[in-house]
């Protein structure tokens, strides 16, 4: 058997200390998987992260906390308790080791423990605080969560369904959260790469808020621009204006995004080549318009609605997509349909994608060690694939402590 | 003026909608010179956002879209036809000069294009190539092509933002082309700190479907490690929070029209905030005290808060639940979130630009700021060729003249 490969991803060297907390743990998971030394610090009791399920075998407990595990992977693992005096001093001697510190405590709280930037910057310290609305902001920081970031800062407007009488929708996975830890990632690298340079680090305030308000795409900037306010629709783009479905339901029940209609005479030619493959096209009448748009050099898209043939391709193309469907299972449809040239997707559940081949080839399972259970577990993988540094989870999230004796002897 | 933290890097971008335009966007306005190269001959317009909506007035074409400035800003646009032997060559120059090569086109594209990676490194041994496309350079799926809404449905989000027992409402806007542009410029970013390291450049291969994936994390666990799919009856319920399990928690109408408000109670003293603050007697019985007893009772305990916030206006609501405690928050239309609310306004959050064209134009800035080295953000996204003159003589070494020659031949 070979030897564990040593470390040395692309942040290789680069050592961070992050105070646990769940806004940011997703930030220093992505550190930490390309190569950081991060240390995460949690008090006595452990994290609140590790009270959140799903839990192993569905048994609550803080060293079987899945979210834990996700979020911390690579990490080493300290205990070090804020409130005690000797708990400050051993935080101390941490940072005073470190590249960069990552927090998200609200504002005040490291002040008053005098473990503030103001109290421990060194001028080579990268600072980078993750809080809801950035430190200096008005808002109850106290009363955050995935969901509050989420309503407030504009996403939850955008989502929903045709059917206004049902409330807007938050999505899955802690997305607010994410969206803050991506950039309080890009800050960290970005203010890395000056210190490089320059041999200065500095403080970065990341706010929640802000971070949501600057992802919610044609929402802000439509307004910005042009004043107007963007609807709801089912499974597509919220608009000024109502546009027509783009989510069908295939033979098997499932659903898929037919994505933007055929607008190319490419197009309409792979289209038609694919109904021909399939032996539906004499199901099909409206297939005479395709072969009128695959004949064609240009199709003036500005003419839908204005010349008869013209909407008559576009109609019969979208018409096409949907027909389609309502013959295939929702994979065919998407796997067809993508062959014959067109941008359209199958609606998969999480663990239909993990499953699926594509993923599967590309490597994204993870297999990871427990060894206090004998178990290999399957994590999912890399969001990048570097050639010469690739990413890679070093070792499974830290037990409470577990590390708290190895890394105290390296500071002495 | 403070110092500009990426003001020594060039990036080479052919990187275009959002979910390439977003990632150099961010190291633009941190001081790197990113230079947008496109196609003289199709107008720019394989960025669709330079013609689309929305628009500061009547005027329309490639110079008047909304988005595609609020992506590009700060940035320099040239043309280059590289269909050309000549405009090959004037790219090749300039990637001899630059840090980083950044594009997301389909799989292939820019080899085709002429400039494969082996090309590159011919021309910049350590450059760093970061591409960004729907399934990756590798796997079954590669040449499938994609838009932000088909990321999101392949890659498990489109169906983890709903209601139960009816289709996916998926995410109102390409909540992916955000998010791969926040991965994209990490990928580049990560690269750049290990080249400052080693000296070594790399290839990234970002695909936007595995960055989409493995935000799913502790979900997918709970698939690997219990077997658990959230394909099942009642599930996904995505204004619920079932880990960590809270009660109530969701999205309340408020009095009005397509007014909502957030509720999140994380605990039982919460919950007794709540209680005191609806004063109603359902609100009292011992059963909802416990949280075990309030996730058993979800239905009605929603439908009687509904009752409760739909009374008031979504400001009064969230401002006497946040004054007793309790996790609240409006669900913000653009104007209330833009012009409404001092912590984006304070933040300093929409800057405004000047645009060769659209004169004065407000814009999303950046969620973060650096306490040395602060983005900035004044100049508008480039007209088409804006820059070419400037770049080729200043960057290259060419007369106006020879600029002028190259004009008239239509290589730029």
């Amino acid at each position: 058997m070979s030897a564990e490969p040593k470390a040395s991803g692309a942040l290789a060297g680069i050592r961070v200390v992050e105070l646990s907390h769940e806004r940011g743990a997703l930030a220093g998971k992505l550190l930490a998987d390309m190569g950081a030394d991060v240390v995460v610090v949690e008090p006595p009791g452990g994290s609140r992260l590790r009270s959140w399920g799903p839990f192993v075998d569905d048994v609550p407990d803080p060293e079987r906390s899945l979210a834990w595990w996700h979020y911390n992977t690579s990490k080493r693992g300290v205990v070090c308790d804020l409130e005690s005096d000797a708990g400050r001093a051993i935080f101390r001697r941490l940072l005073a080791r470190a590249d960069l510190v990552l927090e998200c405590e609200d504002p005040g709280r490291l002040a008053a423990l005098g473990l503030d930037h103001a109290d421990l910057a060194r001028a080579e310290l990268v600072w980078v605080s993750i809080t809801p609305f950035g430190r200096a902001q008005p808002g109850r920081a106290d009363l955050a969560t995935d969901l509050t970031v989420l309503a407030a800062g504009g996403p939850v407007w955008s989502c929903g369904y045709d059917d206004h009488s049902l409330p807007p929708v938050r999505g899955l996975g802690f997305q607010g959260y994410s969206t803050a830890c991506h950039y309080a990632v890009m800050s960290a690298l970005t203010a890395l790469l000056w210190r490089g340079d320059s041999g200065e680090g500095q403080l970065v305030d990341v706010s929640m808020h802000a971070a949501a308000n600057v992802t919610t795409e044609m929402a802000s900037y439509n307004y910005l621009v042009a004043g107007t306010t963007v609807q709801r629709q089912t499974g597509r783009h919220a608009m000024e204006m109502l546009t027509l479905p783009s989510q069908v339901r295939c033979a098997d029940g499932r659903y898929v995004n037919t994505g933007v209609p055929p607008r190319q005479p490419k197009e309409y030619a792979g289209l038609l080549r694919w109904l021909r493959e399939l032996g539906i096209t004499d199901q099909f009448p409206e297939a005479v318009f395709l072969e009128l748009g695959a004949q064609r050099d240009f199709i003036d898209l500005s003419k839908i609605g204005v010349d008869d043939e013209i909407t008559a391709i576009f109609t019969a193309g979208r018409e096409a997509l949907a027909f389609a469907a309502s013959r295939l299972s929702a994979y065919d449809f998407f796997v067809g349909c993508q062959r014959a040239g067109m941008p359209v997707g199958v609606i998969y559940s999480p663990e239909e994608a993990f499953e699926d081949p594509h993923f599967v080839a590309r490597g994204f399972q993870t297999p990871v060690e427990h060894p206090e259970l004998g178990r290999t577990i399957r994590y999912p993988g890399a969001p990048y694939r570097f050639e010469k540094t690739p990413w890679r989870i070093s070792r499974r999230a830290p037990r409470l402590g577990e590390h708290t004796a190895e890394v105290l002897a390296e500071l002495s | 003026m403070s110092a500009r933290a990426l003001a020594r890097l060039r990036i080479c971008d052919f990187s275009g909608q959002l979910a390439g335009a977003g990632a150099t966007k961010w190291l633009a306005a941190f001081g790197a010179e990113v230079i947008r190269i496109e196609d003289p001959v199709k107008q720019g317009t394989w960025d669709i956002l330079r013609m689309m909506p929305p628009f500061v007035d009547e005027r329309r074409g490639v110079d008047f879209g909304g988005g595609f400035n609020n992506h590009n800003v700060e940035k320099l646009g040239i043309t280059l036809n590289l269909r050309t032997e000549k405009g090959r060559e004037l790219l090749h120059e300039i990637v001899r000069r630059s840090d980083v090569v950044a594009e997301n086109f389909a799989a292939g594209v820019l080899a085709k294009m002429g400039l494969p990676y082996e090309r590159m490194q011919q021309l910049r041994p350590d450059i760093i190539y970061v591409s960004n496309c729907g399934f990756g350079h590798s796997g079954p799926y590669a040449s499938f092509k994609t838009w932000g809404p088909i990321v999101q449905a392949v890659s498990g989000l489109t169906f983890t933002s709903g209601l139960p027992e009816r289709e996916p409402a998926g995410w109102g806007y390409s909540f992916m082309d955000h998010t791969g542009a926040y991965v994209m410029a990490t990928a580049i970013l990560m690269a750049l700190l290990h080249r400052q390291r080693t000296g070594e450049g790399q290839w990234v291969d970002l695909s936007c479907t595995d960055a989409g994936l493995a935000l799913h994390g502790p979900a997918l666990l709970d698939w690997t490690v219990n077997g658990r799919p959230l394909r099942r009856p009642g599930v996904p319920h995505s204004n619920r929070s079932e880990h960590p399990a809270m009660a109530p928690h969701g999205i309340y109408p408020a009095a009005g029209d397509d007014e909502w408000l957030a509720i999140a109670c994380r605990s039982d003293a919460e919950w007794r905030a709540l209680a005191g603050v609806v004063r109603q007697p359902w609100a009292d019985e011992p059963r909802l005290a416990t949280l075990a007893g309030r996730l058993a009772a979800q239905d009605e305990l929603d439908a009687q808060l509904a009752r409760w916030t739909r009374g008031r206006t979504k400001a009064a609501a969230v401002a006497v639940l946040q004054a007793a405690g309790v996790p609240a928050a409006p669900v913000a239309k653009p104007a209330e979130r833009v012009d409404g609310d001092p912590a984006t306004a304070g933040f300093g959050l929409w800057p405004t630009v000047q645009h060769g064209k659209m004169g004065a134009v407000r814009v999303d800035g950046l969620p973060v700021h650096f306490s040395k080295t602060d983005w900035e953000i004044s100049r508008g996204g480039p007209c088409l060729g804006e820059h070419t003159e400037q770049v080729l003589t200043g960057l290259l070494g060419l007369s106006p003249d020879d600029v002028a020659k190259l004009r008239a031949e239509g290589v730029v």
